[in-house]
This record gives structure tokens, sequence and C-alpha cells, in this order.
């Protein structure tokens, strides 16, 4: 049995800056529809960055929570909605754009900042080059590079889209080999006309794992992805504890035993030669067994 | 002792219940007021404690099954013994909690230490006579509710009609009979078909207090529903829906996480009820659904620190709200061991401090404010110096009187009216 104790919570020390408050002006979050003069384009930069730092700790939180025994739906819920919003909005304001376009050539800047929860998933063997420091957002001088985070469940080529990475990252995390995290990753290159369309979905999926978790979380514990072909044949709705529930609530008399026996009971009639041949057969080779 | 996790005065108020993370339930019994001492108001002592729910492990899921009581609601009372339902995120319990001050002696055919007698013994007949003995106060769960909710169980509410119960987790709510225990209506189910395009959960449910086919529930999105039980089976179809316009001026990415209403309570009344979300308190008319008709700020100091609570997750925690017995009050708690009261006729409000170091027993408790410009006054504790580890979630208001329970963390506090 396991108690949690409480943590101890921790409120950061905001280093006062003179001038500008920069707290203040993004719990406010104004939206920034057009940049015009060098002033603007330092405020815009700066709202850039705490946003950008906002969905990291936001998916950072998203993998965390999967890994306590029992993660909390509603927090879950907000958290990714929040991610969305961001998402949206950067998707909007072109900044979502403009980061699939510097993965596209030679993405490493955007990449710094998702690293950091990247750095979080991988084993140290696969770190390459050690954690990297949150940097400013540059877009310039930016590097492919393959990145695997688990060879059972996918490679995520980072020269790829962003939000294909964030899957990566996301999925590796917090699948315990039930969620398909291969469905929404891309190993190719892919079209860039697409991005946009698929980043929305990217994100969609990113999030959408997070509840996926929750789903099926009832299948077979530990199983991997070589094993789930193998039983894909094999209807998983027996252990969705809902189906059970449900069936329970609707005919509360009938337990898994009554099922087996109204099955047979229900065969008396029709089966009933099949079954004594059966017998039969099971007989005769018993004979021969016994040698009787 | 471990964190109370809810307090809940019973309907005469004579006994307060709390429940903590460990499962337990300890129940508080006000004194007779004395003849002896006419001006000491009957103070609350420790009835009875039981272990209510014992940690379990969900093998299906391989999980734990935290014991931490969610909820406590008292039944009406029908006879001498008393009973409450309490809840984990899984399993609903009905205690019964019955006190025994005399026995019988002088049995027939036991011996005093229940030894059966020889019959050939038993010479003449006597009349067993009622002897008194040491209060002694045992609980018996009498019912289980179990296995009905695939999620977290956030709320139990009795109905007016003293025969029905609804409970409620993220996704879904359902109603129990007391008598029955296996099995339960499912009157409301926003689960999605697909979990991927889940984007809102309920937080709160209740009844309402004198229409036995009414109930509200909460979302994640600052919404309120009104269900009539009577218009279909399963209330996918609110009757009403209450939901305040966003405010465009004050949006940011917090927004939908602190308009997430954590509790909801009806007025004794049922003309009213309040909800609280992360920074206010809103009561609303239940014949206007387009925006509350009072909202009080609790800790507005909080706006311009959100992200960081968002950080060390304090915006996520569920604050709870109660209405005083005439409806004339609100209460709800904050940070630094501060809780809150609003008079709702005159519009003042004070918050006070649940602490042992800053007041003594049976002292009058002392305004405190919490300063939000440049300069502090002498007195008042900066926003900064809040401790967001000393956070009331849970408080309770007596029926009757004006008597209050606060939870701190692992503290219960009393508080009472000065006597004049």
């Amino acid at each position: 049995m396991r108690k949690r104790g409480s943590r101890p919570i921790i409120m950061p020390v905001h280093r006062r800056r003179k001038g500008r408050e920069k707290s203040n002006m993004y719990s406010k979050g104004t939206k920034r529809k057009f940049f015009d003069g060098v002033d603007n384009k330092a405020v815009a930069a700066s709202y850039s960055l705490q946003r950008q730092s906002l969905l990291d700790m936001s998916l950072l939180k998203l993998q965390l929570c999967h890994m306590l025994a029992e993660p909390n739906l509603c927090r879950s819920v907000l958290i990714a909605n929040t991610v969305r919003q961001i998402q949206e909005e950067m998707t909007h304001d072109g900044s979502w754009q403009v980061v699939t376009e510097a993965l596209g050539g030679s993405g490493h800047g955007p990449s710094d900042s998702l690293v950091d929860t990247e750095v979080l998933c991988q084993s140290p063997e696969q770190q390459d080059g050690g954690p990297k420091l949150y940097s400013v957002m540059g877009y310039d001088g930016c590097r492919e590079e393959e990145v695997v985070t688990d060879k059972a469940l996918c490679s995520v080529v980072v020269g790829d889209r962003a939000p294909a990475l964030l899957l990566g990252t996301i999925g590796h995390c917090w699948d315990r080999g039930e969620l398909r995290v291969e469905d929404g990753v891309s190993k190719d290159s892919g079209t860039g006309d697409e991005e946009e369309t698929r980043s929305g979905e990217g994100a969609k999926m990113a999030t959408g794992q997070v509840f996926g978790m929750f789903e099926i979380k009832n299948g077979a514990p530990g199983s991997d992805p070589a094993l789930e072909e193998l039983f894909s044949d094999v209807d998983a709705s027996y252990y969705d504890l809902d189906t059970m529930l449900t069936g329970m609530q609707s005919a509360p008399k009938m337990g898994p035993y009554d099922f087996l026996d109204s099955l047979a009971s229900s065969h008396g009639p029709v089966s009933n030669s099949s079954c004594r041949a059966d017998l039969n057969e099971l007989d005769h080779i018993m004979e021969i067994i016994v040698g009787s | 002792a471990d964190i109370i996790s809810t307090v809940e005065f019973n309907y005469s108020g004579e006994l307060l219940a709390t429940g903590d993370k460990g499962g337990r339930v300890v129940i508080f019994q006000r004194e007779q007021e004395s003849k002896n001492r006419p001006h000491s108001r009957g103070e609350y002592n420790v009835y009875s404690t039981f272990q209510s729910h014992e940690p379990e492990f969900d093998y299906l899921k391989s999980l734990e099954i935290e014991e931490k009581i969610n909820k406590i609601r008292w039944l009406p009372q029908q006879n001498a013994a008393h009973s409450l339902l309490s809840t984990n995120d899984k399993t609903i319990k009905l205690w019964k909690i019955s006190q025994r001050d005399k026995r019988a002696e002088g049995y027939n055919l036991k011996d005093e230490d229940g030894r059966l007698r020889d019959p050939f013994r038993v010479t003449s007949l006597r009349v067993p006579v009622l002897l008194p003995m040491d209060l002694m106060v045992e609980a018996s769960p009498r019912r289980i509710f179990a296995n009905a909710h695939t999620y977290h169980i956030n709320s139990i509410s009795v109905n007016s009609d003293h025969e029905t119960y609804l409970s409620a987790d993220d996704l879904r709510v359902n109603l129990w009979h007391l008598e029955i225990t296996d099995r339960s209506f499912n009157i409301v189910d926003i689960k999605p078909a697909n979990m991927e395009e889940l984007t809102e959960v309920i937080t709160a449910a209740e009844c309402h207090p004198h229409q036995c086919n009414v109930f509200v529930y909460s979302s994640s999105k600052g919404t309120i529903r009104l269900c009539d039980m009577r218009a279909a089976a399963l209330c996918d179809r609110q009757s009403k829906f209450f939901e305040e316009p966003e405010d465009p001026s004050s949006r940011s990415f917090f927004s939908e996480i602190i308009s997430s209403i954590s509790d909801v309570k009806f007025s004794h009344s049922g003309r009213y009820m309040m909800t609280r979300d992360y920074l206010s308190v809103k009561v609303w008319d239940l014949n206007m659904e387009n925006r509350p008709v009072e909202t009080y700020q609790v800790h507005e100091y909080l706006r311009s620190k959100l992200c960081s609570l968002y950080e060390n997750d304090c915006i996520f925690d569920k604050f709870e709200c109660c209405w005083n017995g005439s409806d004339s009050a609100i209460m709800t708690g904050s940070y630094n061991n501060f809780f809150r009261m609003f008079d709702r006729n005159t519009r003042r409000d004070i918050t006070l401090e649940a602490s042992r170091e800053n007041s003594k027993p049976r002292a009058i408790l002392k305004a405190r404010k919490v300063s939000t410009g440049g300069k502090r006054k002498k007195d008042e504790i900066s926003v900064d110096s809040l401790d967001f580890n000393k956070k009331i979630l849970h408080t309770a208001w007596h029926p009757k009187e004006n008597v209050i329970a606060v939870a701190a963390t692992n503290n219960l506090y009393i508080f009472q009216d000065k006597i004049n």
C-alpha cells in the first residue's frame, strides 16, 4: 500500500523586472494579431516564449500524470484543453507553420524546447549529447536528427513535423504497450501541403491519447505491439470494464458461469447428437489409451 | 492524524462527521448544554471513530483504489440510530451508528458471562432488568454500493424523498435506492463514444432539497446543468443550462481551468444554488440561466499568479462552499489557512484564519487581510508570503446556528458565534 505524502508546494519566485510586468501580461494572454515596429516584435517574442514554456509545462504534466497510480481525469482534461488551445493559437498566428517549416528544413531550435520533455522520456544511453537547456526559440541553424524513442514503439524523425515529435515524445512516455503510437507518427518526411491539417490532427492525437489511456488501460497489462498483432482478433471489449459494468447493470443475475450455462442449455436439443458423437469419440480414445 | 477530506453536519447539527485520507470517519457530538454552565455552548467531542474504507487493488486495471473518503452525507434520522453515506473513489457505504448505554442483566437461560445455564439448574424465573453501562457507540456497514463507477466518484447526494440518492463520477451520474445495492440507474452519461474527443467532465452533482425529481451537475467548463428526472430516463438533455458568458478582456490560457466548478450547493430554500470556481463564488437564481445573480471574489489577487499556480498544481485545487442555515451567508476556503465569509444582505465579507498559532481558544478571531498593492500595511500579509500548502478546501456550517467547522489539512477547527 502506497501512502502518498503531501508534496511540498513551491511557489516559484519571480525575479522582479523593472518596466515590464511579465507575469501580468502573460496571464492576460492578449492575442496579438499583427506585429508592427521593433517594440512589438520584442513583446511578441517574449509572449511566444512564455506560450511555448506553458506548452512544454503542460505536456510535461500530461506525461507525469500518466505515471501516477490513478490519474485524475479532470486535471488531465483541463491540461489537455490548455494544450489544444495553445496549439490552436499557434496555428492561427502562423508560429506553428514556422515551427514545422523550420523543422522541415533543418529543425533544431524548436526541438530544443521540446527536447526538455523528450529527454525525460529517453533512457540515458539514448540521449543525444545530454540534456539541452531550454533556449530562446531560434529557427536558424537547425539540423535533422533521427530520434529513436523506443524500438518497440516507433521511430520519430525530427525532420518531420513538430506535432509528430510531440506524439513520439508523449507516446513513449505513457505507453505501457497499449497505445498505438505508430498510427499518429509519420515516418516519412511527408508532404508540406498537409502540414497544417496534420498538425491539428497531431495535436488531437496527442491529447486524445491521454484519454485513450483511460479507456484501454483495462487491456492486458504489459503487452507489446508484437503481442497485440498476435491477438488482434481477440475481442478486447471483454476487457473493457465499461462493457462489463453495463452488462452487470442490466442483468445483475448473470455471472460468467451463468452465461456459459445459458449457452450450453440453449444448444440442448440441436447439438445433442454432435455432443454425443464427441463423447463417444473421447471414450474410444480413452479406451485405446487405457488399453482395456 | 490524517488529512481531512470531507466535513459534514447532520440535519440537526448535533453530529459532525469528518472523513480523512486514511479512510477513517470521525464523528463529533455536541454536548448537551448543562444547567451548571448555562453560558457555555455545547462543545463537540469525539463520539465515534471507525474505518470506513480500506485501500483496494483493482486487478483488472492494475491500479490502487485510494481509501480516501471523498464525501460524507448524512441520512435523515428515522430512529434512534444515525446513518450516513461515505464514499471513496469507487464504493459507497451506508453506515449505521448506534449507541447503547444500557444492558440487560438477569437472564434466565444465560449466565452473566454469556454461557448457557444448565436447564436443570433453573429453579425460578426472573425478569431481566436494564442497568446503565458505559456509553458504547458502534458503527456497522449496512449497505455497500459497489461496482457502479468506472471513474472516480466526486459527489453523493441524498434525495429529498429519503429513499434514493445519486452518485456522480467524472463522466456519469447514477441514481440508487438506499435499499438496493446490486444495481443503480445511470441517469447522466457524458462519456463520448471516442474518448479522444473528451473535453469536459462532471465535477459535482447535487439533488434539489425539496423537489425529488430535480438535480444539478456542474462541469469542468464552468457550466451547470439542471435536469428533471421526469423528462427522460437518461437525462443527457438538460432542462436548464447555466453559464456565464466569458469576459473577453480577462481571457487567458487559464480561463477554462479557473472557470471549472469545484462545488455546487443548493440553498436551503431551494431557490438558489451556489457554485465555486477557482477565484470566485457565484450565486445563481434557478430561474435565470444566463448569469449568476451574485458573484463574490474569494482571492482575486491570485489572478496575476495563475501561471505559477498552474506550475505548482494549486490551480487544480477543489474548494468547497457552503450556505448558512438561513441562506443569508456563504463561506468558502482559501490559502494560508484563510477562509472567507460573505454576507449576502449587507455585502460585507470577512477573511479569517484557522490557525492555532494566531488565535487562542475562545478568543475572537481577528479579521485578516491580504495586501494587493505595493504598500503592505501592518498586520496585512502579502501575496507572496501566502502558504499555498495550507489550504482550506472543506468547510461546513451548522444547519441552524452560527457554528462552523473548518478543516485545515489535518486539523479540524470549530468556531462559534460570540455569546453576548
